[in-house]
């Protein structure tokens, strides 16, 4: 059966025989590129600019400055429209500024004939600034007094959940109380394929916008707000796509090369971000302050947690508060039966704008949570695994908002299975008493996430099959393929619920707005989960056009039919074959009197949101003189529900875990906060690891299906980079007994930290 | 696409140091790992080119009769690697080479390239200083041959002139046989990067006595240094922990690092202090093989 097996994907053959083609690789006659003027300062006002000079070099066919763009604000972030006006992104931003808020902000745009005279013209615009004060921290930008990046100050939003019992009491329950105060970096997203995108018109109505987006429908609306256009007058292409990791959910170039083209004539113009650019002119992770409070019994029970996130969006508001608002309602399900209080303030400064990035505040949460909660097994003297073990959700604890139906829970058994894995129990004996400069330590973190963004957006997707003269049938999908392999994911699933081999699925990759079922993209790991359902009611309604049709055809009852491997069958008797599905569509297709296409298209909203988890293992050693860590193993053990392609799924897991390593060791972009100056915005002096900074990294799945999905799987996209951070530092923590409460743990950093304790010479 | 203004493949020698004398602006390309990066960044003092990459004379890697290993200019870090020359005489120097970059750069970038940019995190430069390599250098009125220290005089300055082009490194019998040498590049990645400290040492040992040690290091001081004091106190003493120790604390009168916003001065001279001792160990532990 196809679920479940490592099918060959979808895209495999195309991508590395080089055939599939992205953004780029797409050229039309008479194409013309435009590039950024940026500004060099990071908080100021334009006072005068002259493109003069740039517009007298040969090549160069216009330049539009803040003074030409339309002044209706948006909001870039992408989100489904919401019918609720309060639930609506920020609209913080103009396709060009006056009111520079970053160094790199966009004041002016060059379009020329190629990149070379773009990029000369670009230089040659001159630009004086006023300059403002510049604030870079949330120290500096919500002192009183501190100057207003927006109108409106600096705050984004401030707000407050609580779960559970009230947590005063809760912590008064405890034996022991403790706090800890956390910071995580500017991460930045580091995938293959810069931003990239080109606009043309076709006629004289339309704006055509072919992007490397996650987002293509979302894409389409937020466009239409930017240029006050119909939403049905743009449409969105997006071919193949080199990773995104939330930053292509954001819509960054779209609305600047839909509006040039609309200037210029319909002429197609294209931005390509070069690598610096990408690095900070598009969405980073927010940089965030996590203060944790917990209240523990002696027994490990965990009676109460409070939190208090303070998270830093850059220039622009993009994903903003909405970053720390879906961690803050995830982690509860992690430990359901403590009380709960979070608090979340978001706001601005004068940094890149920080957007979605790959698990969406919950790497910053839970490094916060998991370390505070190292540091309190510590204090208790009890294991850290058993401690976690004891407050973990447990089987049936979670159910659906309706209460109705209980979702999958199995954190449990995979702490059981990473704990053996790795070998703990044993190696913790072994352990003891170290000293030398070279230490051991084991290292454990857990973590839940959601399976899409339900409540608090809508969670729609749309499927069209087709089946096609030759008895294959073409899948046309609003889920879009990021790289994440949902085309294939989604392909396995219709085969099985129709009966035909997955290989005579077509799937549609390229998606176009004015075609593609509706779906809102590949953000918030909901794309499999969400796409389920569509999947599953338009193969189970074309399969019974199918067998009505046969049964039409021969006269045999519907209910006596079976679609088994692409062949209608007498239910239950393989071998006694009616007709093949090729013979039944000529028929439908050409027969002069009866028959017709069969299609069907199914358009179905998710209102579940199934809770998925696991957790990270390792064994590492730190050289104390060197101030280096060395990873021997890790593993993370995943509760994604059902897999539906083991290697896909390894490969996720694999991808997430090498992406954590970066932000637990690695990497940080540096900002001088006293003007905002970007230090390391390339990528020889931003850390991104290498394959060989890279161990051999493990992953197994506990296979619990989940009842909401059709086809038992939960999220698996942005989960695996959640729980690795805190599991190494906590393992840094059992090598030295010092407790890191900062990333990235650098060689700099660690020097610092173990001076501090004594393990070095101050 | 690259903002280049004027291009000239030199045919020979003396055609390549005549067209550096004829522009004053004119810059050697070798491998372009340096140049084109420069170029791409805007940099106008790299938009005229005297490419070298036709000269095969400075390709060489030879040994003459004496045990004298020449390598040319011109030969690329994985060349350099997998020599067999090199290989069984002078593995610090592949051993060094194979921290530069990645495989597709140690493809194209040149040793001389390296040496020639001035870079002070070049990491050839300890396993050079170390060697007493010497170099051979062309200009338009002849030859000149000249020892590797004293080669740098500031951050991406060189004695090099205008109208020079380096032919070869030469390593003499005298110095590369009998040591133990290593070389350790301390950087915050594995591959790609720039070396936040370099260290190299060149051993020679009558028993667990040293003989002589020649230390070196690289991003611990304006350009790659020596560093005379540790070596002198080297010198008759037993290797053990304790001379480690002493020669962890007489390192900091050789070195000046400083502070950036890529590493604190305390850090960086922690960093020295430990690798003196750790890869003069390491340099023992060589002993022996060539
Ligand atoms: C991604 C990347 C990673 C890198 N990693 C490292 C690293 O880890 N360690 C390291 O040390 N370097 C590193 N570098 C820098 C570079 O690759 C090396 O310095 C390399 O050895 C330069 O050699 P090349 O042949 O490419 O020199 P080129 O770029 O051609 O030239 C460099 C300079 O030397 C001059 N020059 C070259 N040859 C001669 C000659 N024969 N006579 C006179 N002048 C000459 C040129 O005019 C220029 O100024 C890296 C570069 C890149 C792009």
């Amino acid at each position: 059966m196809s679920v479940g097996t490592a099918v060959i994907r979808k895209d495999a053959r195309a991508k590395v025989t080089g055939k599939a083609r992205y953004t780029d690789d797409q050229s039309m006659a008479g194409m013309l590129v435009a590039r950024y003027v940026r500004s060099p300062v990071a908080h100021g006002l334009v006072r005068e600019i002259d493109t003069s000079a740039a517009l007298a070099l040969p090549g160069v066919e216009a330049v539009f400055t803040y003074e030409h763009v339309p002044t209706t604000l948006f909001a870039t972030a992408g989100h489904p429209y919401s019918l609720d006006p309060d639930h609506r992104d920020v609209a913080d931003r103009l396709l060009l500024t006056g009111h520079v808020r970053y160094q790199g902000d966009e004041v002016a745009i060059v379009v020329a004939r190629d990149e070379l005279t773009a990029k000369r013209a670009a230089a040659l615009v001159r630009v004086e600034y006023d300059e403002l004060p510049v604030c870079t921290t949330p120290e500096a930008a919500l002192a009183h007094g501190a100057p207003a990046i927006h109108e409106g100050g600096n705050i984004l939003e401030r707000t407050e959940l609580t779960f559970g019992p009230p947590v005063a009491e809760a912590m008064e329950a405890a034996d022991l109380q403790l706090d800890g105060h956390y910071n995580t970096p500017v991460v930045l997203h580091c995938h293959l394929e810069n931003h990239t995108a080109f606009a043309y018109m076709d006629d004289n109505d339309h704006i055509v916008i072919v992007s490397s987006t996650q987002i293509p429908h979302i894409c389409r609306r937020i466009v239409g707000q930017a240029l006050d256009m119909e939403w049905s007058r743009i449409r969105v292409i997006k071919p193949h796509i080199g990773g995104g990791f939330g930053n292509k959910q954001d819509v960054v170039l779209e609305p600047m090369v839909a509006f040039l083209t609309l200037q210029l004539g319909g002429v197609p113009v294209r931005i390509t971000l070069d690598r610096e650019e990408c690095l900070v002119a598009t969405r980073t992770r927010h940089s965030q302050q996590v203060t944790v409070r917990a209240g523990l019994k002696r027994d490990g029970t965990i009676t109460g947690i409070e939190m208090d996130i303070t998270s830093n969006t850059g220039a622009y508001a993009s994903h903003g508060h909405s970053i720390p608002m879906a961690a803050g309602s995830k982690f509860r399900h992690l430990y359901p039966r403590t009380a709960i209080r979070f608090t979340a303030t978001t706001h601005y400064a004068n940094i890149p704008a920080a957007g979605a990035m790959r698990a969406y505040g919950s790497p910053q949460l839970f490094f916060g949570l998991e370390c505070l909660l190292d540091d309190a097994a510590r204090s208790l003297g009890v294991d850290p695994v058993e401690l976690r073990l004891h407050n973990v959700a447990r089987a049936g604890e979670i159910t659906t908002p309706d209460g109705g139906t209980r979702y999958a829970v199995a954190i449990a058994r995979c702490l059981e299975q990473g704990r053996d894995a790795i070998g703990w129990q044993r190696k913790k004996k072994e352990l003891q008493n170290q000293d030398g400069p070279v230490r051991r330590g084991l290292g454990v973190a857990a973590f839940s996430y959601g399976s899409g963004t339900y409540p608090a957006c809508v969670e729609i997707a749309g499927c069209r099959l087709v089946l096609n003269q030759d008895g294959s049938v073409h899948m046309q999908i609003g889920a879009t393929e990021i790289g994440q392999g949902s085309d294939t994911a989604l392909a396995q699933m219709a085969a099985r619920t129709l009966g035909i081999d997955y290989d005579r699925i077509h799937v549609v990759s390229q998606q176009d707005t004015d075609v593609t079922p509706f779906d809102t993209g590949a953000y918030a790991s909901r794309q499999t989960y969400v796409a389920a359902p569509a999947v599953h009611e338009a193969a189970e309604r074309l399969r019974q056009k199918i067998l009505a049709a046969c049964s039409g055809l021969t006269g045999t009852p519907a209910r006596e039919l079976e679609l088994a491997e692409g062949r209608i069958i007498r239910a239950g008797e393989p071998a006694e074959e009616i007709m093949s599905l090729g013979e039944l569509a000529l028929s439908e297709y050409y027969h002069k009197e009866r028959g017709g296409q069969l299609v069907a298209e199914v358009s179905a909203k998710t209102v579940t949101n199934a809770p998925s988890f696991g957790c990270t293992f390792v064994d590492l050693a730190v050289d104390i003189e060197l101030c280096q860590v060395t990873i021997h193993k890790i593993i993370n053990v995943h509760d994604a529900g059902r897999i539906i392609h083991p290697l896909s799924a390894a490969g996720q897991v694999h991808g997430g875990m090498a992406m954590a390593i970066g932000m637990a060791l690695f990497e940080e972009l540096l900002i001088d906060p006293a003007g905002g100056r970007i230090c390391n915005g390339n990528l020889l002096d931003y850390k991104v690891p290498t394959c060989t900074d890279i161990p051999e990294l493990d992953c197994a799945f506990v296979e619990e299906p989940d009842p909401t999905s059709p086809y038992g799987n939960k999220s698996l996209g942005e989960p695996p980079i959640i729980s690795p951070a805190p599991a190494i530092r906590n393992g840094i923590l059992d090598a030295t007994g010092v407790a890191i409460n900062e990333l990235p743990m650098t060689p700099k950093l660690l020097f610092r930290e173990f001076r501090k304790a004594g393990l070095l010479p101050g | 696409m690259f903002a280049m203004e004027n291009y000239h493949r030199a045919t020979d020698l003396n055609d390549a140091v005549r067209a550096l004398a004829a522009h004053p602006e004119a810059r050697v390309l070798a491998g372009g790992t340096d140049v084109l990066i420069r170029l791409r960044e805007g940099d106008g003092a790299f938009a005229h080119l005297v490419d070298i990459n036709g000269l095969d004379e400075l390709r060489q890697i030879d040994m003459d009769t004496s045990g004298t290993i020449r390598i040319g200019a011109l030969a690329t870090c994985t060349r350099i690697i997998e020599h067999e020359i090199i290989r069984s005489h002078l593995p610090v120097i592949a051993a060094s080479l194979a921290t530069i970059g990645g495989p597709q750069i140690r493809n194209i970038a040149t040793m001389g390239g390296n040496i020639c940019n001035g870079a002070v995190s070049a990491d050839s430069a300890c396993a050079l200083l170390i060697l007493d390599t010497e170099l051979v250098i062309q200009g338009p009125a002849g030859e000149r041959t000249v020892p590797i220290l004293g080669f740098h005089t500031g951050p991406g300055r060189t004695i090099l002139r205008r109208d020079e082009i380096l032919k070869y490194f030469l390593f003499r019998p005298g110095q590369y046989r009998g040591i133990g040498a290593a070389y350790c590049k301390y950087a915050m990645r594995s591959a790609m990067d720039i070396a936040t400290i370099g260290c190299g040492a060149a051993l020679r040992m009558e028993g667990d006595i040293i003989t002589s040690l020649k230390l070196a290091f690289t991003v611990a001081a304006p350009t790659p240094v020596r560093c005379p004091r540790t070596e002198e106190a080297a010198a008759g003493r037993r290797l053990d922990e304790e001379t480690l120790a002493l020669l962890a604390g007489i390192v900091e009168d050789d070195v000046q690092p400083r502070t950036s916003w890529r590493a604190e001065r305390d850090f960086r001279m922690h960093i020295i202090r430990t690798l003196v001792q750790r890869v003069t160990r390491e340099a023992a532990n060589q002993q022996g093989g060539n």
